[in-house]
């Protein structure tokens, strides 16, 4: 048996497909295609946890997804675990683990719950005043505490196992709800010949006729009729019929994401399934058939477990054939929970009284009350009830006063009326709009490409909510361009439950003087008079009602409450409710998982990694790698019991004493070719160009318009027409987007053509006083003398028979070449050019290695010695900056005063009084170290090594006037001591350079 | 995600493929080096920040790579034309309906 109250010959379930789960630890058994709420009920389980803030006992409300109570830990396994879930939504699987939240230590006897006693603390705003000082109090005592006390469910520790996919996709017509509504509108559209995709977020659809039995479509039930119509739509070539599938974000231009829940719901899910589906629909035109939301009656003690929406016991009854109680009393403004009380009655349940705030009431209703044998309490309220984890009875009586009667119940059902779900509409930027004959906010003017239709439109006829449809589908049709010519006819007739009636804000007996707890929003714990004391302190804005109070916030988004709640704040505030207006409907409609959104976007996805064609023989000779962007670099190569500082020391040793290998591939390279090339290098670089001859090089300086240092690199003349410039490896793209700008936007007259080839050339950087002997011999077409090819000096030719541009540079100060080869040879040039090396005793070296050597010869690395504040001058580089050209990027903005001013920070080289110590980068320099307390700071280090071939560290910093205290001693602040040093220039190896032209 | 016209590859395309490049028509003097340090300022750092009417620079960087010009408003992030660089200002007018729309268009 799946449960006690399940009724037999109710229900739309098969009786012999049972599946087993738990709840806290409890076997229970259910029928397949139960949502947990249902399943939970038919057991005969109402409590299933406690509220936010009082921790009272909760248990289901809905049957859908405006569940604001009954949100459950939902576990697979230890990895598989998500926190509030409602179980209104969840299907029970085979091996399922829910667990109740928020209690402690069981869901029955809860420490928590003396929040409920001490509530006059808690009331609306209560964070403001409460918790106010001392201030460190907040983060150290007050937040940790009532973070853990008042909280939804507890994340796993485990990392999420398994895999979500991302869809894009295009169609003329998408339709958001699967209600008789959508599947109209769908169906329509859909023989007119357009692209369809119907989205809903339960596993069938059917919409309302979920719960109403009594609806009749050409003569067959409502749900027969839906059913139909889906298997019709999904039979059809050009429609996507998308369940278990919430459309819940509805962006700029219809561009609507929905997430499908894949596996959620199933026992042994296929492991090459994604467990959640995010489609990013793009829609030409959107049907938003979304429906609407119940209701519940907001009176004292409104909350129990027990206590729920008429039409969530209508489905429950209908759809899952579950009794939500035995004796149930109702309560409602409204007919629909009268069908409910009758389909109850019908199906042997007791049903003590129908309470009804309405004096005067259709007399067919009250006709078949009578025949069914129940009592209809009319003009009268349910005043309060009892019952600690489930309701026992309600007090009913005339909110004028007078004698009041208890009625015992087990299960009570409410309606205040339904809102229409005016969500989505929302989120698309529409303004809804109050009508004031059916007193509710339905869609205004629609600002997308969409249209509202059914009972989310405020149409509650079904007849004509079909035949809407059908005329909207197929006019969205239309509108995207769909040329079909089979017309789809609305159903002739067409019958449903009457929805009329309808109250909003607080009941008889929780009326303003009253200080009852008559929940309006069940999810935040907000009350009837907590909206009232909000008004009353100030807010009359319901924007800050909302905030003060925080009805209709977090993941319930106001499903339920938001219309209550602007009812009391308006009768408080003495307006009319449109004035008062309306909250934004936020995304997402209900909440969406983190692994649905990340998507592939994680691990070795989240970012690409970029290798060098030479990365696998740098992994097979020990390299350790370093991050540089995307780039693998590698950093070190340690021998076997080797530090890094040991493998560093030697590598730097080696380059200046034999010679090194480097891999450079990373650099930022662009071919700048045009007969105007030179002359547009003249205005993106500092240095001049015309006089640069094919065959050399030079390196060179960018800056931005406001005369800060952007980029360098070397730049070598390939042709008059032809330069081949290189960047550093971190800023080519910007640098390539700066020229392009420049080029497209303010010299489009420049006969230039930009190609980014930083892909296309491996660069392999020879080093070190046998750079030319490891090179000579696999170099063909080159002259590679002294004579022949200077230092700073570029040649074409071959390389172990495959093509090359040669250049002779230097990064470390040594004598050296950096050889260009398309980027598939790169490893089979980077081998031939190490079978030379190694025998003559060189290495391969690092990053690690480069940044030593530079700084020992006093290179400067864009973006380490300069932050973007930083001048030619400031890092002396006023040698590379053209004095007579008439214009360049940077040539006014140089010349601002603050950046010719004196004072400003210049790059000089510091050596620290203790040869052996070595500085912190990014430590701050003080002149006087006996100041008090905070020193004034003139400069911070920018770089600073160990150096082997020194002997000493070195170090590079910018330093206020920095050039003029060259031999003055400074000092370097740290926790534990004060570190003199002394200013000097840059260079602290060959000062004069002659190295270079070995 | 937005839709872009892309002016010239003369198609819709989305969001991801464009990058938001400021505010357009701020031309750099022609005699930058010799300009004020006001005129200095005023094209290099001041920008306007409207809510409504914004024209803005777009590159269709993981497309063409083309830099072009677009008509913006602010409020409902909707782009009311897009247009090659170098060709003049568009200019707007608000319809009866308060919808955007360039200058003569309607007809």
């Amino acid at each position: 048996m799946s449960g006690a109250n399940r009724i037999k010959g109710r229900g739309r379930l098969t009786p012999a497909k049972t599946v087993r789960f738990t709840f806290d630890g409890k076997a229970l058994t259910a029928l397949e295609g139960d949502t947990l709420a249902a399943a939970l009920i038919a057991n005969g389980i109402h409590l299933t946890g406690r509220s936010y803030k009082y921790h009272r006992p909760r248990g289901m409300l809905s049957a859908g997804p405006e569940e604001p109570n009954a949100l459950i830990d939902i576990g697979r396994d230890a990895a598989r675990r998500t926190p509030n879930v409602r179980a209104s939504v969840q299907e029970v699987f085979d091996g399922m683990q829910a667990r109740s939240q928020n209690r402690w230590p069981s869901l029955a006897f809860d420490v928590g719950a003396i929040n409920n006693l001490a509530s006059p603390l808690f009331a609306a705003g209560f964070y403001y005043k409460t918790f106010m000082w001392p201030k460190a109090a907040w983060k150290h005592l007050y937040e940790p505490i009532v973070r853990a006390a008042a909280g939804l469910g507890v994340s796993p520790k485990e990392a999420d196992p398994d895999h979500y996919a991302n869809h894009f996709v295009h169609c003329d017509v998408l339709v958001i709800g699967g209600g008789a509504a959508g599947l109209s509108a769908a169906l329509a559209a859909a023989h007119a010949g357009a692209s369809v995709i119907l989205c809903d977020e339960q596993p069938e659809t059917g919409g309302a006729f979920h719960h109403d039995a009594d609806a009749k479509i050409d003569g067959v039930s409502g749900w027969d009729w839906a059913q139909a119509a889906t298997a019709e739509l999904r039979s059809m070539a050009n429609v996507r019929v998308l369940t278990r599938t919430t459309a819940f974000g509805y962006q700029a231009q219809n561009h609507v994401a929905l997430v499908e829940r894949v596996t959620e719901h199933l026992a042994n899910p296929d492991p090459a399934l994604p467990r959640e589906r995010l489609w990013q629909v793009r829609a030409r035109q959107v049907v938003i058939a979304t429906g609407a939301i119940e209701r519940h009656m907001v009176f004292a003690n409104n909350d129990r477990p027990g206590i729920l929406l008429a039409s969530a016991a209508r489905t429950f009854l209908n759809h899952f054939g579950v009794a939500v109680g035995a004796k149930v009393g109702v309560y409602t403004a409204c007919d629909s929970a009268w069908a409910t009380a009758f389909d109850l009655k019908q199906a042997g349940v007791s049903v003590p009284a129908i309470v009804d705030v309405r004096p005067d009431l259709d007399p067919a209703l009250l006709a078949r009350a009578k025949e069914l044998g129940i009592e209809v309490l009319a003009g009268q309220c349910v005043l309060d009830t009892s019952g600690t984890l489930r309701v026992k009875s309600m007090k009913v009586g005339r909110a004028s006063g007078g004698s009041t009667r208890s009625i015992a119940i087990d299960a009570l059902i409410m309606s205040a009326g339904w809102t229409p779900s005016v969500h989505m509409y929302s989120q698309s930027r529409g303004k809804v709009v109050w009508d004031e004959d059916s007193k509710r906010f339905l869609p205004g003017k629609h600002v997308q490409d969409c249209v509202s239709v059914g009972a989310c439109n405020g149409v509650d006829d079904l007849a004509d909510a079909l035949e809407g449809a059908a005329e909207a589908g197929l006019a969205a049709a239309k509108a995207a361009g769909a040329s079909g010519t089979k017309a789809w006819g609305a159903p002739g007739s067409a019958i449903s439950a009457s929805w009329a009636g309808s109250m909003m804000g607080a009941a008889g007996g929780a009326g303003a003087e009253t200080s009852v707890k008559a929940f309006v929003d069940f999810q935040n714990d907000v009350t009837a008079k907590d909206i009232r004391l909000a008004v009353r302190e100030g807010m009359h804005s319901i924007e800050h009602v909302k905030r003060f109070t925080t009805n209709g916030m977090a993941t319930d988004q106001g499903k339920t409450s938001n219309i209550h709640g602007l009812a009391i704040a308006a009768e408080t505030l003495g307006k009319p409710l449109p004035q008062v207006g309306l909250t934004t409907f936020r995304a997402p409609y209900t909440p969406v998982t983190f692994g649905a959104i990340v998507n592939h976007a994680r691990g070795s996805l989240f970012d690409p990694t970029r290798r060098t064609p030479m990365h696998g023989w740098e992994e097979a000779h020990g390299a350790v790698f370093e991050d540089v962007g995307q780039w693998k670099r590698a950093w070190y190569y340690p021998r076997p019991g080797e530090d890094m500082h040991q493998a560093v020391n030697r590598e730097c040793r080696t380059v200046r004493e034999v010679a090194g290998l480097f891999d450079a591939s990373t650099l930022g390279k662009i071919e700048v070719v045009g007969p105007d090339a030179a002359a547009f290098l003249n205005l993106l670089y500092t240095n001049s160009w015309d006089k640069l001859e094919p065959g050399r090089c030079k390196y060179g300086i960018m800056l931005r318009e406001d005369g800060f240092i952007y980029d360098d690199g070397v730049v070598g003349r390939m042709a008059e027409d032809r330069f081949h410039v290189t960047t550093t490896t971190g800023g080519a793209p910007r640098v390539l987007s700066h020229m392009e700008d420049y080029l497209q936007t303010e010299f489009p007259h420049l006969k230039v053509w930009l190609t980014s080839t930083s892909e296309q050339w491996a660069v392999i950087a020879v080093q070190g006083p046998k750079a030319r002997e490891i090179i000579a011999p696999l170099v063909e077409g080159i002259d590679l003398s002294n004579e022949a090819m200077p230092h700073m000096s570029v040649r074409e030719g071959r390389i172990c028979g495959v093509p090359t541009r040669l250049f002779r540079m230097s990064f470390t100060g040594e004598a050296g070449y950096e050889v260009n080869v398309p980027a598939d040879h790169g490893d089979a040039v980077w081998k031939a050019l190490w079978a030379q090396a190694e025998p003559l005793g060189a290495c391969a070296y690092g990053t690690e290695t480069m940044h030593v050597l530079r700084a020992e010869k006093g290179y400067i690395i864009v973006g380490q010695d300069t932050d973007g504040t930083v001048t030619p001058d400031d890092a002396g580089l006023n040698w590379a900056v053209a004095k007579k050209k008439p214009d360049f990027v940077g040539i006014r903005g140089m010349k601002r005063p603050d950046l010719v001013a004196p004072g400003r920070k210049q790059l000089v080289g510091l050596l620290t009084r203790d040869p052996s110590v070595v500085l912190e980068e990014g430590a701050q320099i003080v002149a006087n170290p006996n100041q008090p307390v905070p020193m004034t700071m003139i400069g911070h280090v920018t770089s600073s090594y160990w150096t082997e071939n020194c002997g000493r560290s070195i170090a590079m910093a910018l330093v206020a006037d920095g050039r003029a205290l060259k031999g003055k001693t400074l000092y370097v602040p740290m926790p534990d001591r004060t570190i003199e040093v002394e200013v000097t220039d840059t260079v602290f190896i060959d000062k004069e350079g002659v190295r270079l032209h070995g | 995600m937005l839709l872009i016209h892309c002016p010239y590859c003369q198609e819709e395309r989305p969001e991801l493929e464009f990058r938001n490049m400021g505010e357009a028509h701020i031309e750099r003097p022609k005699n930058i080096a010799d300009i004020s340090d006001e005129a200095f300022e005023a094209f290099f750092f001041i920008r306007s920040n409207p809510k409504g009417v914004t024209h803005e620079r777009w590159r269709h960087v993981h497309g063409c790579a083309r830099f072009f010009n677009a008509v913006r408003d602010t409020v409902s992030d909707r782009f009311v034309a897009t247009y090659k660089s170098g060709e003049p200002r568009l200019e707007v007018e608000r319809g009866e309906d308060g919808e955007l729309l360039v200058k003569g268009a309607r007809s």
